[in-house]
């Protein structure tokens, strides 16, 4: 392996300010890697749906910038002009948007230049990366499993050092569960903190972009240069202050917040073990370990099921054969062609949950699902106020299961919605989350959560980075 | 997939036992207290897709317009 692809994104920024590496070197050590796994296809991990040809040219307004040179994966969602982006989906076939989406320009501004886009779950439906177009993505730590989803190539290709890092998107875990079952950092920024415009949208009330890193002050230093607000996104938010780099190492005089709801009944044991070995961790830091209550949390996942498909059945309507991507062919007239450009451009559990989507918001059962489910969201949202004024973060395991075999699961909806069971919740009150690698269970990683009120984005990273510096995970690069 | 959708919605339906008559929905959760910008944009007119880029993802066009088949056979 090449010693640069062994620098974090942050200490190859500083070598390319410092003179030290060549941003172009840099580029081609990785434009290699990721082209070389994209032409192996599924015997590679699969992580990308392009690949840049050669490196972009160097803006020259950027020459000074923060993060200049530094390579981005960024998952097939995000539209970048002239560069395909499908949302993992077949009906988006050929589709080269005509505009860029609002993060990502701003991460260019910033310095970043576009390496790759990476696989993920149709419009990002999916706990496993099983339901792409592209076929499956493969965990680097054992190919035989799952990286999780959706956000599932961004989390292979930083983890398997094919990327120094990457964007992904999270609706209901779709950062946090990857990132958990690949052993890298994922965070799931505030609501509103980062724009959506240019995101294919799943669930708008939900969506959220977020950074895929190998570490903490990674994390931080993309997620910094991601937030802000952006006339045109109706939900953006300006984030109150800077994000700054953390520098914990001690957790003195922190308050961890343990949810008994969302740490018994549903995780593995291996899983617990990790989680209970963090917390003793934690406490050697510093911590004062607590039980709170979140009492609906286990409502979560139920509300989530139906608030995420209705306004998912909503949002693809608007995939219809006229303007952009997939049209079927020899149609008799034009509801015929809506049908079939519908029926061949979707996979089955994109057109599952429109299904489930449209019930809900069916007259009738309106009120019995989606509007009891916007109750429930009202619910969990007061559980973590009040949790949050007995302590300051709350922790829980990122996901109930390490990473699972291929096929697994694909046979039974449920059971993968089940994976989102602890990551819900914290979608569902818009607050900020991050997953951090925090042991090994049968040789897999474990992820660990934490969760902090809305724009307390530096508290939560930096008891991330006190944690990692204790936990001293070590991710495997060597897989690849 | 009937038997697939009809267990997500048993699952779904465990939100029937609680008490949420008194609750109201919530649709946007970070609210705009938070914000310190409106929650709407000035309503300025702004340039928006030229014609032809608008086109040019198209399946089929004609006379600077989508084409689409007859609504009716």
């Amino acid at each position: 392996m090449s010693d640069v692809v062994g620098l974090s994104a942050f200490d190859a920024a500083h070598a390319i300010a410092a003179g030290s590496l060549s941003a172009e070197e840099l580029f081609e050590v990785y434009r290699a890697r990721a082209a070389s796994d994209r032409a192996a296809g599924e015997d590679g991990l699969n992580c990308f749906t392009w690949v840049a040809g050669e490196p972009p040219d160097a803006d020259a307004a950027c020459a000074q910038a923060p993060l200049e040179g530094v390579p981005l994966a960024v998952k097939d969602l995000f539209c970048t002009e002239g560069v395909p982006s499908q949302s993992g989906s077949r009906i988006l076939e050929g589709y080269l948007p005509p505009y860029t989406a609002s993060v990502v320009r701003r991460l260019r501004t910033a310095g970043v230049r576009l390496l790759a886009k990476t696989n993920q779950d149709e419009f990002a439906m999916g706990s496993s990366n099983e339901n792409s177009a592209f076929g499956a993505v493969r965990n680097p730590w054992d190919r035989q499993r799952v990286p999780g989803g959706s956000s599932g190539g961004s989390a292979a290709a930083v983890a398997g050092g094919l990327a120094p890092w990457a964007l992904g998107t999270d609706t209901g875990g779709s950062i946090r569960q990857p990132a958990a079952l690949c052993g890298i950092v994922g965070m799931k920024p505030t609501y509103g903190s980062v724009s959506r415009y240019g995101m294919i949208a799943f669930a708008s009330s939900l969506d959220q972009a977020g950074p895929l890193t190998r570490d903490v002050r990674d994390a931080a230093l993309l997620l910094r240069h991601m937030v802000g607000h952006d006339p045109c996104d109706a939900t953006s938010l300006q984030f109150p202050h800077q994000i700054e780099l953390p520098s914990a190492e001690r957790l003195d005089g922190v308050r961890l917040g343990v949810p008994e709801e969302l740490t018994g009944e549903g995780i593995e044991a291996g899983v617990l073990a990790a989680f209970d070995a963090s917390l003793a961790r934690a406490q050697e830091l510093g911590a004062e370990i607590l039980p709170v209550k979140l009492p609906h949390a286990p409502h979560a996942l139920s509300a989530y099921y139906v608030i995420a498909p209705a306004e998912a059945s909503s949002n693809l309507a608007r995939f219809d054969g006229v303007r952009y991507g997939l049209r079927a062919k020899d149609a008799a007239d034009l509801l015929d062609m809506y049908t079939r450009t519908r029926h061949d451009g979707f996979g089955a559990e994109v057109k599952r949950r429109i299904m489930l989507g449209t019930y809900a918001l069916s007259s009738g059962y309106y009120d019995a699902y989606y509007g009891r489910a916007q109750r429930v969201r009202t619910k969990i949202a007061e559980d973590f106020r009040a949790a949050f004024e007995q302590v300051d973060l709350i922790v829980t395991p990122t996901a109930p299961t390490v990473a699972f075999k291929l096929g697994e699961k694909t046979a039974d909806p449920l059971a993968m919605y089940l994976n989102d069971f602890c990551t819900v919740p914290m979608s569902l009150a818009g607050i900020p989350a991050i997953s951090i690698p925090c042991g090994l269970s049968h040789g897999l990683p474990v992820g660990l959560q934490i969760a902090g009120p809305a724009f307390s984005e530096s508290r939560v990273l930096d008891a991330a980075h006190a944690l990692e510096q204790s936990i001293r995970f070590e991710l495997a690069q060597a897989h690849v | 997939m009937a038997r697939e959708l009809s267990a997500v919605l048993d699952h779904v339906a465990r939100i029937g036992a609680l008490d949420l008559d008194d609750v109201p929905p919530t649709s946007h959760v970070v609210g705009d207290s938070m914000s310190t910008h409106p929650a709407l944009r000035p309503d300025e007119p702004r340039p928006c897709l030229p014609r032809e880029v608008a086109l040019a993802q198209a399946p089929a066009v004609s006379d600077d317009g989508f084409l689409v088949p007859s609504p009716q056979a």
